[in-house]
């Protein structure tokens, strides 16, 4: 509908508006996911198993080169847990739409770009948060941190999170009704997270187009060469795949936003 | 363009999959008035609420809102009105201050009187001891409150109140509208407002548009709308009326039967009512009153009256005329 291109009187002024705006939704994010303690300790536990049991099960049956079974599933978790949080953080939208608080947002006079930026910001630091709990857990089985490996993994973490939050807005914003969630899980995230467990190489080939155009199959990837160093492709072209993407949902999840009706 | 009235519409008009919500509206609103919009559920007062908020947009037409055009000003427009929903949208997992404190960064509020602000539009009503609490445990009516506090904390000039009483208790109702008068009194603010309660229109409102199918049917302040009216009502319950002899007594104005009971409009019934009541006959029971914003808003959308569907408003007026103490 077009509110962005209402005039602007004050370039200068409009900025700090929209920053403002950006970190209004920032604040309503933490605010909400500072109070779901429960809740961010429930999405530790379920990587946690995911890591033992999946993982080391892996492990015995061989096949990762140079790293254990366990490790080499490592960045599989730490995405798993991006991924989930994220997506699913985009998609409760649906539920912020029919509680109305959102509403309250639609109708501030604030444009729907700074609107989907403060969603990316805040959904961005709940599953970055989440998932570091789960790095720490890496140095229990055995993974090693170095001084330039920790911020590239949070280059890439914030890379990923990014693109999924887009992707669950942008599904959000056109569902009418929770109810889909299901499905989405089933045919979306589930078949993204399960493609990252396996080396790239090892995959059957019927696999491997599906691999391809799975976001999680560079951000993983990208992990895998910063944290343990097993990566299939350079991690640097993983990162450009990682922003093209970024900026394609992000454009993406703007207009989608525009078009969302009240 | 602009404007010397808070509101001025100019032909608005909305149409959903051809049918017209909203029809070639033209009103005017002046400043620091309390303006009604009364009408039955589905007459499109909330569509010309959203209209006017610029939560949609009109099929044609346009709308001035404080000056701005509804169409091409959209941000100028938001920035200058305050809004509380028919539903509750403030968000429950916060506090009633992290809600107000949100609000004021969204409107961009200076920062240095975000505080004084919150503490102001929060005493108006009421809730400076409940400011802590999480929006969840409050009652509806205390979140009504806080959302009303919400649409004043950036100094809006125009304030939108869509069915601010619905589903409300009795008290919590008779809370808002003291809040509401309390506004209209003491800040310097026009208020718009959408209600099917002829009562709140009625107590609040200096002049109320009753809306029917779109359209505005009439359009005055609550006195002179129930002066169309022409007089009082007496209702009479008898075994057998004698209508006719009550139809030939020139200050009749109006007889009908509802329901098994004789209505008659008359001018003046203290003083005729013993004329009547040996003119009609035997009589089971009496009741008077004067002429109420419902009997004018069934005069304009087609005298329902007649027909057993009046029965509800009947007994809904009978209990308002109860809580209102006269």
């Amino acid at each position: 509908m077009g509110r962005e291109d209402d005039e602007r009187p004050d370039e200068g002024e409009i900025e700090m508006g929209a920053l403002k705006a950006i970190y209004a939704m920032w604040y309503r994010e933490i605010r909400v996911f500072s109070r779901e303690k429960s809740r961010i300790v429930a999405s530790v536990i379920n990587p946690l198993f995911f890591l033992l049991i999946f993982g080391g099960g892996l492990g015995n049956i061989g096949g990762f080169g140079t790293v254990g079974g366990e490790v080499f599933i490592f960045p599989a978790i730490v995405g798993m847990v991006l991924l989930f949080t994220s997506i699913f953080f985009g998609l409760y939208i649906v539920w912020d739409r029919k509680v109305d608080f959102l509403k309250e947002v639609l109708v501030a006079p604030i444009s729907r770009l700074s609107m989907f930026i403060g969603k990316i910001v805040g959904g961005s630091t709940d599953s970055i948060i989440q998932a570091t709990l789960v790095l720490i857990l890496g140095v229990f089985i055995g993974v090693n941190y170095t001084p330039l490996s920790i911020p590239l993994t949070f280059g890439f973490m914030f890379l990923t999170t990014t693109i999924l939050v887009s992707i669950g807005l942008i599904m959000g914003s056109r569902m009418e009704s929770p109810e889909g969630f299901q499905l989405i899980t089933s045919f979306v995230v589930f078949p993204m997270f399960l493609l990252t467990l396996f080396p790239f190489d090892k995959l059957p080939s019927y696999l491997v187009p599906f691999a391809y155009i799975d976001p999680m199959t560079y951000a993983v990837d990208g992990l895998r060469g910063v944290i343990i160093g097993a990566n299939y492709f350079p991690v640097y072209l993983d990162a450009v795949v990682l922003a093209v993407l970024d900026c394609i949902f992000i454009a993406t999840g703007t207009y989608a936003f525009q078009k969302m009706k009240i | 363009m602009s404007s010397k009235s808070a509101i001025e519409t100019l032909n608005l008009t909305k149409k959903f999959n051809g049918v017209k919500a909203v029809d070639d509206l033209s009103l005017k609103i002046e400043h620091g008035e309390v303006f009604g919009l009364l009408g039955p559920n589905g007459a499109g007062k909330t569509t010309i609420l959203m209209m006017l908020t610029t939560l949609i947009q009109p099929t044609a037409g346009t709308a001035l809102v404080n000056g701005y055009d509804i169409r091409k000003e959209q941000d100028k427009v938001r920035k200058s009105i305050g809004i509380v929903f028919q539903d509750p949208s403030s968000d429950d997992i916060l506090t009633g201050y992290e809600n107000l404190k949100l609000h004021a960064m969204l409107y961009d509020v200076p920062d240095e009187v975000v505080e004084s602000k919150i503490g102001e539009v929060l005493k108006l009503v009421d809730l400076e001891d409940r400011k802590k609490e999480l929006v969840k445990n409050y009652s509806g009516g205390m979140r009504r409150r806080l959302e009303i506090a919400r649409g004043l904390l950036h100094q809006p000039a125009v304030l939108f109140l869509d069915e601010p009483t619905l589903g409300l208790d009795p008290q919590a109702r008779e809370r808002i509208w003291q809040y509401i008068r309390k506004l209209a009194n003491e800040k310097n603010v026009t208020i718009v407002l959408t209600t099917h309660y002829m009562e709140e229109a009625d107590l609040l409102c200096n002049r109320i548009a009753i809306i029917d199918k779109g359209k505005i049917v009439a359009l005055d302040t609550p006195g002179n709308l129930k002066k169309i009216i022409g007089g009082d009502i007496i209702r009479i319950k008898s075994p057998e009326p004698n209508i006719e002899a009550i139809r030939k007594l020139d200050f009749v104005k109006k007889v009908e039967m509802v329901d098994g009971t004789v209505s008659i409009t008359v001018e003046g019934a203290r003083r005729h009512l013993t004329t009547i009541l040996e003119a009609i006959g035997k009589v089971d029971s009496v009741y008077v009153r004067e002429p109420t914003l419902n009997d004018v808003f069934l005069h304009y959308t087609g005298g329902e009256m007649e027909d057993s569907g009046a029965e509800g408003g009947w007994a809904e007026r009978m209990m308002s005329a109860q809580t209102r103490g006269r």
